[in-house]
């Protein structure tokens, strides 16, 4: 399967015709929205609101000063015996942890999920230099095997149903015995579990993600429901946390609020199965942990984003409520979008990562509802953000020319009353008389509108020349 | 509350040009509710500018808003989606114009949805008005989010004689229609508008009520497209007690 944001109206047709994926998709509200809500309600609404604030805060503070908590991060990691290492842009994350993985000659790798991963590429790229990288969050893996990107930032197989899962696992897992029964929930998780176990106990290196950063105690916390987690950083000799190098925050206490509004906006839960600290190598007298500790810390566009009108984005914590609580995500699904980070998220954050010529279809297929910026737990206001991407889009040509034309021929008669009053006018009689039975069937100039949709006809008359005739 | 104050209505683009019944019934309400009703010269907000990312247009349109609106008491909307545009969005549109900012601070602090005028700006409770009919009301996205109005439609159709409301079961989802969304996205568009129908239709309401047009004509022309018979209409008639009058594409 390949990825193009350019494509996003014709991926998401085909994702509209697709009923699989829309039984898939129906679960958002039942799984997703409703949990978080109930957990918004247990917390109290009121309290969380004023957590949303705090969460907002902390998330600023570390924007405004990224590179002195990002430094105080990096020396607090050496002082532990770990490494940090810098990549400005994709290309060179993938080559930094290509040179890691070869100068500890690791050659089987185990991963845990890992967005900035997928953002950067990273599988195929080892794949294609002899590495084999395997999945390990039971969502990831299911994708991996079905050579797919995840469609969901949080559960990257959740555009499936369980009996695509069990059909993936029979035609992956070729010494699986055919009569076994895949239909529950917990057997398909026993079945990659035993395949899993062997790769987490044979593998040289693991690559998890991040979900912040803190700077003070110079460690990685990660939150993790499977547990595969803590496998892959502690089982292989070598562990290297992959992540954007925007999700460093002040310390602890900071990263301890932000998990309160994490866990409660992704899935609902008052927290995580595990959360976990990862603060470098093995030490002296300890008994486990990886021998060698890399962080990689990626910008690939995010400084860029700084002082902007889209620095907001930058705020994300990756929990995808505003995926979750999207009418344009539920109706297509994720991998319409054609790159790694979807929803409104995406839509925010892609335009400045990937440039606005390659992502500008995401910001615009948004109707600005806000029910994301309404559920953001770091009060992004990501439709804002979206508007400025179609300013941007706008300015720079990328905008058809028919629709420049239609704008300007529309405001030249809006900043005109009375030339406007007269061709309103018309129109409204032209459309009265056009129409048959209370509706109008089709207009050229319109042909989106009545492609789905006739349109109500008018009553024949404007108002403003009604209401001139009143008295 | 002032004795009686001198409310511009800002009718909107759509009103104008398909539902001029709408600013009628939107007039003779703020007139009940003691209000001096004036329409001045308009023609649009310029939101469809504003979220094309065309910020010039927009600023022309905003400050022509401005210098007609702001010699009343109160700019009145039967749209929050318009409102909005003028109360959260006009100070965003003209962020860099030292001149104007301020004008369009003070116009924003003194616009209002139309229902949501009546009832908190203007205590409005109960209408004498009759509309044998069970209704679903239909949010928009505008109104729930941008200027805060949920109960005071409510509220209002409460007191309609023989008017039963039926909930629905998704209120704050919204129906697709997006302004220019709906042109440049209209499959999703479509899905959207058939989620919303299916909602309304499992109500039993015979008739639709909502505070915006936009979303209605979307909802309505969908509907005409696919044979459903639900009738659609502007809260503001039935309030107005033009109930009885042929809803919209009748």
């Amino acid at each position: 399967m390949t990825l193009d944001p350019g494509a996003f109206r014709e991926a998401g047709q085909a994702a509209l015709g697709d009923e699989n994926l829309r039984r898939a998709l129906s679960r958002l509200k039942t799984h997703f929205a409703l949990g978080r809500a109930q957990a918004v309600e247990r917390y109290g609404a009121q309290e969380w609101e004023t957590l949303r604030e705090q969460g907002r805060a902390i998330r600023d503070y570390a924007l405004s000063n990224l590179d002195a908590l990002l430094e105080q991060f990096e020396r607090a990691v050496r002082a532990q015996g770990g490494q940090v290492h810098w990549a400005r842009n994709a290309g060179e994350a993938r080559e930094i942890v290509l040179g890691i993985l070869r100068l500890h000659g690791a050659r089987t790798v185990i991963k845990g999920k890992s967005m900035v991963s997928e953002e950067i590429g990273l599988n195929p790229f080892l794949e294609a230099n002899g590495i084999v990288a395997v999945e390990t969050d039971l969502g990831e893996y299911i994708v991996q095997l079905r050579q797919e990107p995840p469609s969901h930032i949080i559960a990257p197989a959740f555009h499936l149903n369980k009996e695509d899962v069990a059909k993936t696992f029979r035609a992956a897992h070729g010494e699986l015995d055919p009569d076994r029964s895949l239909l529950e929930r917990s057997e398909l998780v026993a079945e990659a579990r035993r395949v899993l176990r062997a790769r987490f106990e044979s593998a040289d290196a693991g690559i998890t993600g991040a979900n912040f950063l803190t700077a003070e105690e110079g460690a990685a916390v990660l939150v993790t429901n499977e547990g595969n987690g803590d496998l892959t950083r502690l089982l292989p000799k070598t562990h290297i946390v992959l992540t954007g190098l925007e999700k460093v925050v002040a310390n602890l206490e900071h990263a301890a609020v932000l998990l309160r509004l994490l866990t409660r906006s992704a899935t609902g839960q008052d927290i995580s199965s595990y959360v976990t600290l990862m603060r470098g190598p093995r030490g002296a007298g300890e008994s486990d942990g990886p021998e060698n500790f890399h962080v990689v810390l990626v910008d690939n566009g995010r400084t860029g984003m700084l002082g902007t009108e889209a620095q907001e984005v930058l705020r994300c914590i990756r929990c995808a409520a505003c995926l979750n609580h999207c009418p344009i995500y539920a109706a297509v699904g994720g991998h319409a979008y054609g790159t790694a980070y979807t929803g409104p998220l995406g839509a925010a954050l892609n335009p400045g990562m990937l440039g606005v010529a390659l992502a500008h279809h995401q910001p615009n297929a948004s109707t600005f509802c806000g029910r994301c910026a309404e559920v953001c737990p770091v009060k992004i206001p990501l439709p804002k953000i979206m508007r400025h991407w179609r300013a941007r889009e706008y300015a720079s040509g990328l905008v058809l020319k028919t629709t420049i034309r239609g704008l300007a021929l529309w405001s030249f008669l809006a900043k005109r009353p009375a030339l406007y009053r007269i061709a309103s006018a018309i129109a409204a009689g032209g459309l009265k008389r056009m129409s048959r039975n209370g509706r109008v069937r089709a207009l050229p100039m319109m042909r989106n509108w009545f492609l789905v949709r006739d349109f109500p006809a008018p009553q024949g008359r404007t108002f403003q020349s009604l209401w001139a005739n009143r008295k | 509350m002032d004795a009686r104050p001198r409310v511009g209505v800002f009718v909107t683009c759509l009103v104008d040009l398909v539902r001029p019944q709408v600013g009628f019934a939107a007039a003779t309400l703020l007139e009940k509710a003691g209000c001096e009703v004036h329409v001045p010269a308009q023609t649009c907000c310029g939101q469809p500018a504003w979220n094309s990312g065309a910020d010039r247009h927009a600023a022309d349109l905003a400050r022509a808003v401005i210098a007609a609106f702001e010699p009343f008491d109160y700019v009145v909307a039967p749209s929050g989606s318009c409102a909005g545009m003028i109360t959260v969005h006009y100070p965003e549109v003209l962020a860099n114009d030292a001149e104007w900012l301020p004008r369009a601070r003070a116009l924003a602090a003194k616009t209002h949805e139309l229902i949501a005028f009546l009832v908190n700006m203007r205590g409005m409770k109960q209408v004498k008005a009759r509309c044998a009919a069970r209704v679903c009301y239909h949010d928009s996205c505008s109104s729930l989010r941008e200027m805060r109005v949920r109960a005071e439609p409510r509220m209002l159709l409460a007191s309609v004689e023989r008017l039963q409301v039926s909930e629905l079961k998704e209120p704050e989802v919204c129906c697709g229609f997006g302004g220019l969304f709906s042109v440049k996205y209209p499959e999703i568009s479509e899905r959207m508008a058939d989620d919303k129908i299916a909602d309304a239709q499992a109500t039993d309401a015979e008739l639709m009520l909502g505070g915006d047009l936009g979303c209605l004509l979307h909802l309505k022309g969908r509907m005409q497209r696919k044979g459903i018979n639900m009738r659609v209409r502007h809260v503001a008639e039935v309030l107005a007690g033009q109930g009885s009058e042929p809803a919209l594409g009748e």
